[in-house]
């Protein structure tokens, strides 16, 4: 026990002495936060939108400003010509348009019926499907104002409910992923390359010399990154919770609970990793293309994993972090308890063990 | 519990049918200074890590401190210092944390570990260096406090690799009264190197072709008996007959 302490007071001089890599695992987490809550995002807002308005009449009149008020577009270009649309489109100032046909004010009231046309770039399909989908409601409301006095007869009210995230924040979603991402990084990348060095400047050799046992000596490599990661996760929940206004509806107590142990998980596959490479540069790459791609990939954090083929899918059950990434949406979003996540906890659970033995079985047989 | 430090008998080590080190044999005096020669490939390095308990022997039998290496191992780590021809401080930390952490796993208590750096310290004219990093000293110097480490806690065999490797000469010759001293204290000392100046300073000298030992004896002998003028004459008649190379 007195020479594991003394292992972990050495490797928190290891860790404070160099102040730079320090700051950057500290600062990692609250950069990420603060670039996924507020610069990168998923939702359209303010696309441009060029409205040719060729009936001009006090109902277009009216759909127009419903959608100038909209948040999620903004007019551009007023125009009644309809062949200037495609020239805007090349040009690529504006996202859609939508046109207003001159007999649009006179159908609408003598016939009960008119057109619309909504004319969209769909070189990124994903902006043009949305903004096309906006479109559409604002349309159907502006309908059903206009029906209001007299309702036509069976009209079925779809009532749309998102259930634990209303307002469909995005950050509902990044937050477990950041989390994943930097625990994953910390732990992993920075635990194997600790003990790589220790073999690079041949510390590693004395170590072995001497009579500590070789579990003490990976074992106090882990703690320091383990406490490193609880402020982390600790910064990120704060952050959340009160800059981006994500709540936590389930137990406090159980979302450390799991996070600590896909802490583990990292650092077992951290020590593994640093137990089959002998140089920093292999273990730097290892944790990036073999760990840290595939977290980002197969998490389901940026890439639905339901939307992949099956062998794609397949592989993603190897990734912890798509098991954790689900255990803190449960957690922390839907507000669930132990008993509703312990099939995932369970694997976590098989994977650390799996991790562990793997490391310590490495980490021996190179001894003899 | 006899005189001798190190009993080797016929100790083998193979790796995937290469025998690097081939059935050798010898024997080192306690307080003796013993210095293993061979040129780069002979099987130096692997002999050497068997006899420190790195490595389990294919082969044979060895008695190190008074302990088997292959059942005993952890005992034989408590008796032996190791020195390695990679430079093996923490460049990080300062010279007295060194001092406390290497301490410290070998179990020494706190009380002791104070008192003894302080006499260390004081040795070593380091005094004033104590709460430098040890990267901001120079390479003799970090050798001098890695050997003072390695002997710290006072253990019955001190095993050297290549432990001069880079140093300028006064410095190494600071370095081998460092070793009289700790042999002087009764510490065997168990040495390789490419020096062959050095080699003179040994009590006793084996050198190593092809895994085996070709010659073994105290540096006058062996000067002697190839009717060479210096050890360097000698190594270099032996090591020729080398068929392997790394």
């Amino acid at each position: 026990m007195k020479q594991f302490y003394h292992f972990i007071i050495k490797e928190f001089y290891h860790i404070f002495r160099d102040r730079k890599t320090l700051l950057i695992l500290l600062g990692m987490p609250m950069a990420q936060i603060v670039i996924f809550g507020f610069a990168l995002s998923n939702e359209v807002k303010n696309a441009h939108i060029t409205i040719v308005n060729q009936s001009n009449g006090a109902a277009s009149m009216k759909l127009v400003q419903k959608i100038e008020s909209s948040k999620y577009f903004e007019t551009y270009n007023q125009t009644t010509q309809t062949s200037d649309i495609e020239k805007m489109f090349r040009k690529g100032t504006i996202k859609v348009a939508l046109v207003i046909p001159p007999d649009f004010d006179n159908t609408i009231l003598a016939q009960n019926n008119s057109r619309l046309q909504i004319i969209s770039d769909a070189t990124d399909p994903n902006v043009a499907t949305t903004l096309t989908a906006y479109l559409s409601i604002i349309v159907a409301d502006f309908q059903k104002e206009l029906n209001q006095p007299n309702r036509i007869p069976y009209t079925i009210d779809v009532e749309t409910r998102m259930m634990y995230n209303p307002q469909l924040k995005g950050a509902y979603n990044f937050v477990p992923g950041v989390m994943a991402m930097v625990l994953l990084l910390v732990c992993t990348l920075m635990t194997s390359l600790t003990v790589v060095r220790e073999k690079e400047l041949g510390n590693m050799e004395i170590l072995l010399a001497s009579p500590v046992n070789p579990l003490i000596i990976i074992l106090a490599k882990a703690v320091p990154y383990l406490l490193l990661s609880i402020i982390n996760i600790s910064t990120i929940l704060l952050l959340s919770y009160f800059v981006l206004d994500v709540p936590i509806n389930g137990s406090l107590v159980l979302l450390f609970a799991v996070s600590i142990l896909f802490i583990l998980v990292s650092l077992a596959l951290g020590l593994l990793i640093s137990s089959v490479t002998d140089s920093q540069k292999a273990a730097m790459f290892i944790s990036l293309i073999a760990m840290f791609l595939p977290t980002v990939m197969f998490s389901g954090f940026i890439f639905p994993i339901e939307n992949m083929p099956l062998p794609l899918r397949t592989i993603s059950n190897i990734i912890p972090a798509k098991w954790y990434f689900i255990i803190v949406k449960s957690v922390m979003i839907k507000g669930l308890g132990l008993t509703l996540i312990w099939k995932e906890v369970l694997i976590l659970t098989g994977m650390m063990l799996f991790f562990f033995t793997m490391a310590i079985k490495k980490f021996k047989i190179r001894l003899s | 519990m006899n005189s001798k430090a190190i009993i080797v008998e016929k100790l083998t080590k193979t790796f995937n049918g290469f025998t690097a080190v081939d059935g050798i044999s010898f024997e080192v005096e306690k307080g003796e200074i013993f210095g293993f020669l061979g040129a780069n490939g002979a099987g130096k390095t692997t002999a050497m890590k068997m006899l420190c308990g790195l490595s389990m022997p294919t082969s044979g039998s060895a008695m190190v401190a008074g302990f088997d290496v292959y059942k005993e191992n952890e005992s034989i780590k408590k008796n032996i210092g190791y020195m390695s021809q990679k430079f093996s401080l923490y460049e990080d930390l300062t010279i007295k944390e060194n001092i406390r952490f290497y301490a410290g796993i070998y179990g020494i208590g706190p009380e002791l570990i104070t008192s003894k750096t302080g006499l260390l310290l004081e040795q070593l004219n380091l005094e004033k260096e104590a709460n430098l990093l040890v990267k901001q000293l120079p390479l003799g110097w970090k050798q001098k406090l890695a050997f003072s480490v390695a002997i710290f806690h006072d253990p019955q065999i001190v095993f050297l690799d290549e432990p001069t490797g880079g140093v300028d000469p006064i410095t190494r010759r600071d370095f081998w009264n460092m070793i009289y001293d700790a042999a002087a204290r009764g510490i065997t000392v168990f040495v390789t190197t490419h020096y062959m100046d050095e080699a003179e300073y040994c009590d006793r000298v084996s050198i190593m072709v092809d895994g085996q030992i070709d010659a073994l004896d105290t540096p006058g002998k062996l000067k002697r008996s190839f009717q060479a003028g210096s050890m360097d004459e000698v190594f270099l008649q032996i090591a020729r007959k080398a068929k392997r190379s790394e």
